[in-house]
């Protein structure tokens, strides 16, 4: 004998259904919402002069935000994939181990803004880099790490084991199946690291703030990693605080062309990993 | 597995064989197992005439604090196919990974005795641990191809163990496929996805590739138990025709199959090895109550 349910299941399936539909809604639509005011609003501010003229010219902010994102991905993706490479395929246990994983967590929750006083401090002051563009990419490098190991690491438990077995006991040394099997494997989820690290080193102003950014340089474009470097997040906060004489059109603009390279690097990125997706199934 | 195989009957003809081979197991141990004083020989463990490739001296292994076998000595001749049957988690299949060392990533494991190739202990420190998986290679019990072209898989074994040219590769894949039984199905689409190949396919795929690296032993552990009848058909075969040149150790909880291809066999029971002798004498006259109990569907 069991009794009967209250509400009928049937009925509980359609209003979680409604419920978790309005969930959903209440995330995308101010997201939305956003994007088209942020178009209607920066369209309207976009012309060719925007790019090119004025202390506020985009194109060299863009080429700076642009170097600072690939220097920044050159210094921490070896070193990423390499911590994860260890954390998953070698370290398996220890302690040791265990107090890597959990300063990673840490690394992650730290705020940007400290990050980039950290950079100050090592980059700027101690190793005299001075505010370069190279301080600025270490200081970011700094801030995405933890995406990328923790998502190189997540795509390297998703390589099969069995795949691991077959390569050894075919006579590979740890390293061979490693190198030959495990991260030709993983790439595409190594990709996903790469890709929310750039997006994030893209859009962060705090850690370039006192490690990289400046405003009106007199040569725009740097000519090398020890020059300072214009970035279009910079210039938008910068514009936005201390320049009310700028038009409202012109900030948006910015705004607008910001979110597009962004958003360009992301799908990028993403196309090129559902390349390599496609050519790796197992 | 409820009966046993039909073509094996219980003749009491074996018997005066069987007696013959006691004779033959004594001489052999003099013969070759010349520190047999160190090893206690239980008396339904018999000792194969002929060259010994591998062979398990009073092996004790654990995994942390579970003892998953039990003092099994057992000595597995040259050009053979050896057949290791038990219910599951009898430890046959953490046997098998002793002779290539496969069990030695295994957190906690743990290993007392010695296992020897060809008469050399593989568990000592200066093991070169690639050049002992080249000579005892392993098929495991799902197929598992890389997600490359056949011909990458097949080539996967020589190009880690030095750098062979085109041609020799060439020569070497196909070799190894038309080994394996495989060339024919698969030379128009060497280039293709491995993992395009039916079950059955990338099994046979997965003995080439073990082929491609020459080696001496083939440890086998269920090869064929993902696969249909028709395909596990296409192993038995191979397995044949590979036993005149690789000796073969083949776990498998499918009696038929024991009884078909091999010609030693040993029976395993919670971790102890209980009885090793000749395929047919296993089958058709065992010792110990407890074989014959498995072989005719008692438990397991
Ligand atoms: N990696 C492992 N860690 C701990 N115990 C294991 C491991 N592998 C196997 N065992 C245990 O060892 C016993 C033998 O396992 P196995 O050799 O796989 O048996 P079989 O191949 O005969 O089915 C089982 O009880 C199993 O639970
Ligand atoms: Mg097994």
């Amino acid at each position: 004998m069991t009794r009967p349910h209250l509400v009928h299941p049937r009925h509980v399936q359609n209003m979680m259904y409604i419920v978790l539909s309005l969930m959903a809604a209440v995330v995308v639509l101010p997201v939305l919402g956003l994007l088209a005011y942020m178009m209607i609003k920066g369209l309207a501010g976009l012309n060719p002069d925007l790019f090119l003229k004025g202390s506020q010219a985009l194109l060299p902010a863009m080429v700076g935000t642009l170097y600072l994102v690939l220097l920044t991905a050159a210094i921490a993706a070896p070193i990423g994939i390499a911590a994860a490479v260890y954390l998953s395929e070698y370290a398996h246990r220890g302690i040791l181990v265990r107090l890597i994983r959990l300063a990673i967590i840490n690394l992650a929750g730290v705020p940007s803004v400290v990050h980039g006083l950290f950079g100050l401090a090592l980059f700027v002051m101690m190793l005299k880099f001075g505010r370069c563009l190279l301080s600025g990419a270490a200081t970011m490098a700094l801030l995405v790490l933890p995406l990328i190991i923790s998502a190189s690491e997540e795509a390297l438990r998703q390589v099969p084991q069995r795949l691991r077995d077959g390569s050894l006991a075919l006579g590979a040394t740890r390293w061979q199946t490693i190198r030959r099997v495990v991260l030709p494997n993983a790439l595409p989820g190594i990709m996903t690291g790469l890709i929310l690290s750039i997006s994030r080193a893209a859009g962060e102003t705090a850690p370039i703030l006192f490690t990289a950014a400046f405003l009106s340089l007199t040569n725009p474009y740097p000519e090398s990693l020890f020059d300072e470097i214009l970035a279009l997040p910079y210039q938008l906060f910068v514009m936005t605080s201390e320049m009310p004489s700028v038009p409202a059109e012109t900030k948006w603009a910015t705004a607008f062309v910001l979110v597009v390279l962004v958003l360009g690097l992301n799908i990028g990125a993403i196309l090129w990993r559902t390349h390599l997706r496609r050519a790796k199934r197992w | 597995m409820s009966a046993l195989p039909s073509a094996v009957g219980r003749t009491l003809t074996q018997t005066g064989e069987d007696g013959s081979q006691s004779a033959g197991q004594s001489v052999a141990e003099e013969a070759f197992l010349p520190t047999c004083e160190e090893v206690p020989c239980a008396p339904n463990i018999l000792r194969p005439e002929g060259e010994i490739k591998l062979e398990a001296r009073s092996l004790n292994m654990y995994y942390g604090s579970f003892q998953a076998l039990r003092n099994v000595s057992m000595a597995i001749p040259e050009r053979r196919i050896t057949a290791l049957i038990g219910p599951s988690g009898c430890g046959k299949s953490s046997f098998l990974r002793c002779f290539n060392r496969m069990n030695d990533m295994i957190d906690g494991f743990r290993l007392e005795g010695d296992v020897l190739l060809e008469g050399n202990d593989i568990y000592r420190r200066d093991l070169d641990l690639a050049y002992l998986r080249k000579r005892v290679g392993m098929v495991f019990q799902a197929p598992n191809p890389f997600p490359m072209s056949i011909y990458d898989n097949i080539a996967y074994g020589p190009r880690l163990h030095g750098r062979p040219d085109r041609s020799e590769l060439d020569q070497i894949v196909e070799q190894s496929l038309r080994q394996a039984a495989l060339w024919d199905e698969v030379k128009d689409k060497l280039r293709q996805s491995a993992l395009g190949l039916s079950g059955g396919q990338q099994q046979r795929l997965c003995i080439a590739r073990v082929l491609a690296v020459q080696p001496e032993v083939l440890l086998m552990d269920e090869p064929a138990s993902a696969l249909d009848p028709t395909a596990t058909f296409h192993i038995e075969e191979l397995m044949l025709q590979l036993m005149e040149h690789y000796t073969i150790v083949i776990v498998t909880h499918n009696m038929y199959q024991a009884s078909r291809v091999s010609q030693y066999t040993g029976f395993f029971l919670m971790g102890e090895l209980v009885e090793f002798g000749h395929t047919e004498q296993i089958f058709e006259t065992p010792r110990d109550k407890r074989t014959d109990d498995y072989i005719r569907g008692r438990f397991g």
